[in-house]
């Protein structure tokens, strides 16, 4: 029991930039934008979090500053992604493909520029985490969610409630969903379609930056090419798992926090004992790919997702 | 044939906008593209035009990081021929490594016999990872790019499981040296290159880009397998079988990134390793398909750019130059493939007007 109580801190830890980075793939997805690089727009967003927490400390905002880079780098970047998939038509996969190979190279390449190495320096305390006065005196609940938290994780569970309520309560959301699953009826009704499109792909983009930044804010003591290590492919695996759905996002990010701090206290658990830590490494993705098939023959994600969009189609 | 040019043509475009950035991206930071390129020249040729000295390893490092992103570029390139996005070479490579280990330290053979066992388990294991995606695509219509993304993630942990479970790694880093029969080492053309690890790889690579190409131009299979990536509907209409190709797309691609990991194991190692992440050769392997347009030949000349990009890296560094501007030239020449459609666009616009009867047609 007391090891639980231990590793739900942790596991929160974790799941919040794979909930934050597959929220931001929700909106470019029911958009009718696929987004592969989440990955890369997290490195982008991590590495300008760091640099800038780096260049602003001992400011006591420090970090803060930080995040609002990382979301506005993770803003710009997409907009290559945007700009290829729905202005030029590229594949999106395409795309999203030379993004990720795009942010390994870029996010080093500044770092030797502006630290002279293959890393941002390091920094001293990133983000602090917060207790609640009060609710930290509740009995079991208390020590867990309300104790030494990162505010990161509190914005996570902010932003699935927001997001839910923006995709299915706003007509903005209506118009969004529209896009991704029916662009011509959406456009056939006076909606931009690329204009929901491009607001799709930014909103996936600043919501993988602030996912990055807060990853190496919490859980790192600087930026490096391994900061972000596969965490935006199973943000991807969370979009999935949790049918695109917000709070299917949520479940399935809090399950992945889960298995990934399993991993590490494996050791101290009887029955998990003998498991490889490396298999909690692989169970998102399995069961990512199992999810797939169950899912497959109900029409779960959004239908136009990846097609390039022909006004012209019927 | 119009298609044909502009096949060339956009690729060409995209490499030189890709270099262009890159001197761009150098000067804005205050580096100079001049050293860049002379890192790159030396790298293929081994000449090092400022001190005037020549060295052959550079050369033979080379060919050696042209070898597997030729192979993964070639199973990429397979499986968009057949209208299937594989971004699992790395996977069907890791895989690919597992095996090769697994036969080279696990069974005693012959020299030949040994090495060739091999690189089959390899293309096996390769295909057999590759038959997953396939397999759930054919049956359950699931989309093969997220099941080979997340099939990469498994096969990494899965070797980074083996190297320490199954083949008892010492230091949990790299299994025991695998013996010289069952590696493609050759002291005669390590001699030959100063001292580089080219190997025996370039043989099977080679093989590979003809077996390519002859399924692909020359059969029958390969005929129908285009015909799916083209227009499956119209494929399963000619009585193809439709379902069964994408299977067997999918494993022969798999094989190839399988046999590229047996390449850079008992080739440029002699040992399997435990990887922190995955090295990018699938990516890589994306970006030489694209480049080279998913044909034979063009794998193997793209193959040589980017591996010639790879083999400069360390070169760039000792000169000050951050190595990462090959990552960022790769990903915008990609990203320019990508954008296919506005430099199409761009072209016609620069071109003086002349209404062509092949536009008129088109």
């Amino acid at each position: 029991m007391s090891l639980l109580l231990t590793m739900i801190p942790i596991a929160l830890v974790y799941a919040t930039p794979l909930i934050i980075a597959a929220l931001g793939g929700l909106y470019s997805e029911r958009s009718g934008i696929v987004n592969i690089a989440l990955e890369g727009i997290m490195m982008v967003g991590a590495f300008t979090a760091a640099s800038v927490t780096v260049w602003l400390e001992p400011s006591p905002m420090a970090a803060y500053w930080g995040i609002l880079a990382g979301i506005a780098a993770g803003v710009l970047f997409s907009l290559l992604h945007a700009f290829a998939s729905i202005h030029l038509k590229a594949d999106q996969v395409v795309s999203g493909t030379a993004l990720i190979i795009l942010a390994g190279g870029v996010t080093v390449y500044l770092c030797q520029i502006f630290f002279d190495q293959q890393r941002t320096n390091a920094f001293s305390t990133g983000l602090s985490k917060i207790s609640v006065p009060g609710l930290s005196k509740i009995p079991f609940l208390g020590p867990v969610l309300f104790q030494d938290v990162y505010t990161t994780t509190y914005a996570a569970f902010a932003l699935v409630v927001l997001t839910w309520f923006v995709v299915y309560k706003t007509p903005f959301g209506l118009r969004l969903r529209a896009c991704g699953e029916h662009p011509q009826a959406a456009a056939s009704m006076g909606i931009s379609v690329l204009a929901m499109r491009y607001v799709g792909v930014l909103l996936s983009g600043a919501f993988a930056g602030l996912a990055g930044a807060a990853m190496v804010l919490t859980q790192d003591i600087q930026y490096t090419i391994g900061s972000v290590h596969g965490a935006g492919f199973i943000a991807l695996a969370c979009l999935i798992f949790g049918k695109w759905n917000p709070f299917g996002v949520l479940g399935a990010g809090l399950f992945f926090g889960l298995s990934q701090a399993l991993s590490i206290y494996a050791k101290d658990i009887p029955l998990l004992q003998s498991v490889p830590q490396d298999f909690f490494y692989m169970l998102p993705y399995i069961l990512t790919v199992i999810a797939l098939v169950v899912f497959s023959g109900k029409s779960v994600g959004p239908k136009a997702a990846g097609e390039l969009y022909d006004a012209g189609k019927r | 044939m119009k298609m044909s040019r502009s096949k060339l043509l956009v690729p060409i475009v995209a490499i030189l906008l890709g270099f262009a950035l890159g001197a761009a991206v150098l000067i804005a930071t205050g580096r100079s593209p001049v050293d860049m390129f002379y890192a790159m020249l030396q790298s293929v040729s081994g000449k090092n035009l400022r001190a005037d000295t020549f060295n052959p390893r550079y050369i033979g490092e080379f060919v050696v990081q042209s070898m597997p992103i030729m192979l993964t570029g070639l199973s990429v390139g397979f499986a968009f021929r057949t209208g299937l996005f594989n971004i699992g070479a790395e996977g069907q490579l890791m895989v690919g490594s597992i095996a090769a280990v697994a036969v080279g330290l696990g069974i005693q053979a012959p020299p030949v016999v040994h090495v060739l066992l091999v690189l089959a388990a390899a293309m096996l294991a390769g295909g057999l990872w590759g038959a997953i995606p396939g397999f759930l695509k054919a049956r359950f219509n699931v989309h093969e790019v997220v099941v080979t993304i997340m099939l990469n993630y498994v096969a990494l942990f899965l070797n980074n499981w083996a190297i320490v479970a199954i083949f008892k790694s010492a230091d949990s880093v790299k299994t025991a040296v695998i013996p010289e029969t069952g590696l493609l080492k050759s002291a005669m053309l390590a001699e030959l290159t100063n001292g580089s690890r080219l190997n025996w790889g370039f043989v099977p690579v080679l093989l590979s880009i003809l077996v390519y190409w002859f399924i692909i131009e020359k059969t029958t299979f390969g005929f129908s397998l285009r015909a799916v990536g083209f227009n499956k509907d119209g494929a399963q209409y000619a009585g193809m079988k439709v379902n069964r190709n994408i299977v067997s797309s999918m494993i022969i691609a798999g094989a190839f990134a399988g046999l590229a990991g047996a390449v850079i194991t008992v080739g440029t190692f002699s040992f399997g390793r435990a990887l922190p992440a995955a090295e990018g050769y699938g990516f890589d392997g994306i970006a030489v398909a694209l480049v080279g347009g998913n044909t034979a030949l063009g794998v193997l000349f793209s193959g040589l750019l980017f591996g010639m990009l790879k083999a400069a890296q360390p070169l760039m560094q000792s000169q000050g130059i951050p190595k990462e501007v090959a990552s960022i030239i790769q990903a915008s020449i990609v990203l320019f493939i990508a954008m296919k459609f506005g430099i199409e666009y761009l072209m016609k616009k620069l071109k003086p007007k002349k209404t062509t009867v092949e536009e008129v047609e088109s």
